[in-house]
């Protein structure tokens, strides 16, 4: 009531209203974008400007322009990384999307029982740190007291070397695939919720089964937050760092110190204190995952607008 | 919201074995190694070698293990339990509050930079973990402030992910029209916001406390090169450390991995309650997020 009768006044004073409104704004904005430009801003823009330069033995500091980012691009170190990431993220995130799918469509048709218990119990991983599963599944994996040995060995088969070469990138996908799927599947399950019913209504009138309903109606309705999905996993699976930094002390061998571009950067800049071609590197990293997200999102537009 | 309680009412007809079946084998797989470390939490060393490890031994050592691991060191393990609990609940709390003022900005002003300030800040999702953390350390040690709490304090507050959800939900969840209402009646911009907006963002602020909680109480890598002292570790590192100890020794330290594994398990505790506790939060905050994506 009150704002009908006001709104002619409240009209007269715009123009001065919408500046102080302006300003407001700026104000609502700038404790998270000043503490943004300090912790995000300002560091990148320093490493921008140290990647360009080389430590010398002679002469110190000296300014060698886009030799760094030369370097890196030509790094046998960096391409195998990139190449194990690579792999890593085909091996780990299509199964991850997949199952967690799977899971979100099988719990929303309503049909199955305990289905509160089973949607904790699937979700509860992305609860527990990156740090303590890498732990948990190194412990498991380990030829000595992990349950798995053990069972091979009552069985009479042989001992599954988990953190052998051969094995050692799946277990990695394994690791996250436990930690991630739940978080997908909820994020999945909450956008299937949202879907107006009479959507649904509509497919039963004109007899369309759960099959056909998931296939028509609930996956083109989750294309955008497949896409969400899809592009967290891209950013993630290439920064892949905790899991392989924690298992090095189970695997030396297998884990070197290049295993990943994120673990190679790491040793760059705090062993071998390189950290003006840390910086290069990790940019060359940031520039790839840029480009692989957004040449996905690209991708994904165009085939839907077509 | 309403719209969302109506959909979960939806009449479904019979159950279905199969699909049950499926859901409840995907529901162990990821119980399992939980299950093993709570049941690895009760054994003694030489158990834990020596007996199947999904199943208990017969006597349980999980008391003693937890005296163990609480008083080793001169109970180191539970300074880093402080350490993690303050700077997830520093970090966490500032972050979602800086998140929730700048998601209201975005979302309810016009002012000119909007747009550009918001997509900047989305974009550096992209950005890898060392990119930041190698200049972000280098520029901390000039100032003095590496291995101090603010080296994990302060970066950590920066959340883009959370300002992105925080501004997907005042758009859907505060109304235009009540803004209007409350600055006709001549409220300030500022007590709109904490007297009406916060309350109506409850939800969301939740959701978005709690995914910051879980990132800072996770943090790894950034503690991991800003701290020296381990008096300032936070329990992940802290847990690496004993980790790499036990894995150094091999077989000579073997009095560690108890340690590592029900300490792994008291440090997930809080965790694994509050996401139960807040159930209801999070979910409908992200049904929210995931809706407007």
């Amino acid at each position: 009531m009150t704002a009908t009768a006001e709104a002619p006044r409240a009209a007269a004073r715009r123009p001065e209203g919408t500046r102080r409104r302006a300003l407001a704004g700026y104000l609502f904005v700038a404790p998270f974008m000043i503490v943004f430009a300090a912790m995000f801003a300002v560091p990148l823009i320093y490493a921008a400007y140290f990647s360009l330069f080389r430590e010398q033995l002679v002469g110190g500091n000296v300014f060698v322009g886009l030799d760094n980012y030369a370097r890196a691009f030509t790094d046998p170190a960096v391409w195998e990384g990139l190449g194990r990431v690579g792999a890593f993220f085909l091996l780990q995130v299509p199964a991850m999307l997949v199952v967690a799918l799977a899971l979100a469509l099988a719990l929303d048709t309503g049909l199955t029982r305990l289905s509160r218990f089973a949607r904790l119990g699937v979700f509860v991983p992305y609860a527990v740190p990156g740090v303590i599963a890498t732990l948990m599944w190194g412990f498991m994996y380990g030829p000595q007291f992990g349950p798995f040995a053990q069972l091979a060995e009552k069985i009479g088969v042989g001992v599954p070397d988990f953190l052998g070469a051969d094995l050692m990138l799946g277990s990695l996908a394994n690791i996250v695939f436990w930690e991630f799927t739940g978080y997908n599947m909820v994020i999945l399950y909450a956008a299937l919720r949202a879907v107006p019913g009479e959507l649904y209504e509509a497919a039963a009138v004109d007899g369309a089964g759960q099959w056909r309903t998931a296939w028509s109606i609930k996956i083109p309705a989750l294309r955008s937050a497949l896409v969400v999905c899809m592009v967290f996993s891209i950013i993630g699976s290439f920064q892949l760092f905790n899991e392989p930094n924690l298992m090095q002390p189970l695997a030396p061998t297998v884990i070197d110190s290049s295993y990943t571009p994120n673990l190679y950067a790491y040793h760059l800049a705090f062993t071998g204190q390189e950290y003006n071609y840390a910086a290069a590197v990790s940019f060359v990293l940031g520039l790839i995952i840029l480009v692989g997200s957004y040449a996905f999102m690209l991708a994904t537009n165009r085939r839907s607008r077509s | 919201m309403t719209a969302i309680a109506r959909n979960v009412k939806r009449r479904r007809p019979k159950r279905s074995t199969i699909l049950t079946v499926g859901v409840l084998a995907a529901a162990a797989y990821f119980l399992l190694p939980l299950f093993w470390l709570v049941v690895a939490s009760t054994k003694t060393s030489e158990d834990l070698f020596s007996t199947f490890g999904l199943w208990f031994s017969g006597d349980n050592a999980f008391f003693a293990n937890v005296r163990e691991t609480v008083t080793y060191d001169n109970g180191v393990f539970l300074r880093w339990m402080g350490n993690t609990l303050l700077y997830a609940v520093a970090a966490a709390g500032g972050g979602a509050l800086l998140a929730a003022l700048a998601g209201y900005g975005f979302a309810k002003y016009r002012f000119r930079g909007n747009r550009a300030m918001f997509m900047g800040v989305l974009g550096a999702i992209m950005v890898p973990a060392t990119a930041l953390a190698i200049p972000t350390y280098l520029l901390f040690a000039q100032i003095g402030l590496a291995d101090t709490v603010w080296a994990i304090i302060l970066p950590s507050l920066v959340n883009p992910f959370g300002l992105f959800l925080m501004r997907v939900y005042v758009e859907a969840a505060v109304p235009d029209t009540l803004l209007e209402a409350a600055r006709i009646d001549g409220a300030s911009e500022a007590r709109i916001f904490f007297q009406v907006v916060l309350r109506l963002l409850a939800p969301g602020f939740a959701t978005v406390l709690l995914f910051a909680l879980v990132q800072t109480w996770n943090n790894y890598f950034l503690p991991l090169i800003m701290l020296n002292d381990p008096d300032l570790y936070p329990i992940t590192v802290g847990l690496a450390r004993w980790q790499g100890q036990a894995a150094a020794a091999g077989g000579a330290s073997g009095d560690l991995i108890p340690l590592v594994v029900t300490g792994s398990l008291l440090s997930i505790v809080p965790l694994v309650i509050a996401f139960l506790f807040l159930q209801r939060y999070w979910q409908s905050g992200l049904v929210s997020g995931a809706v407007k994506q």
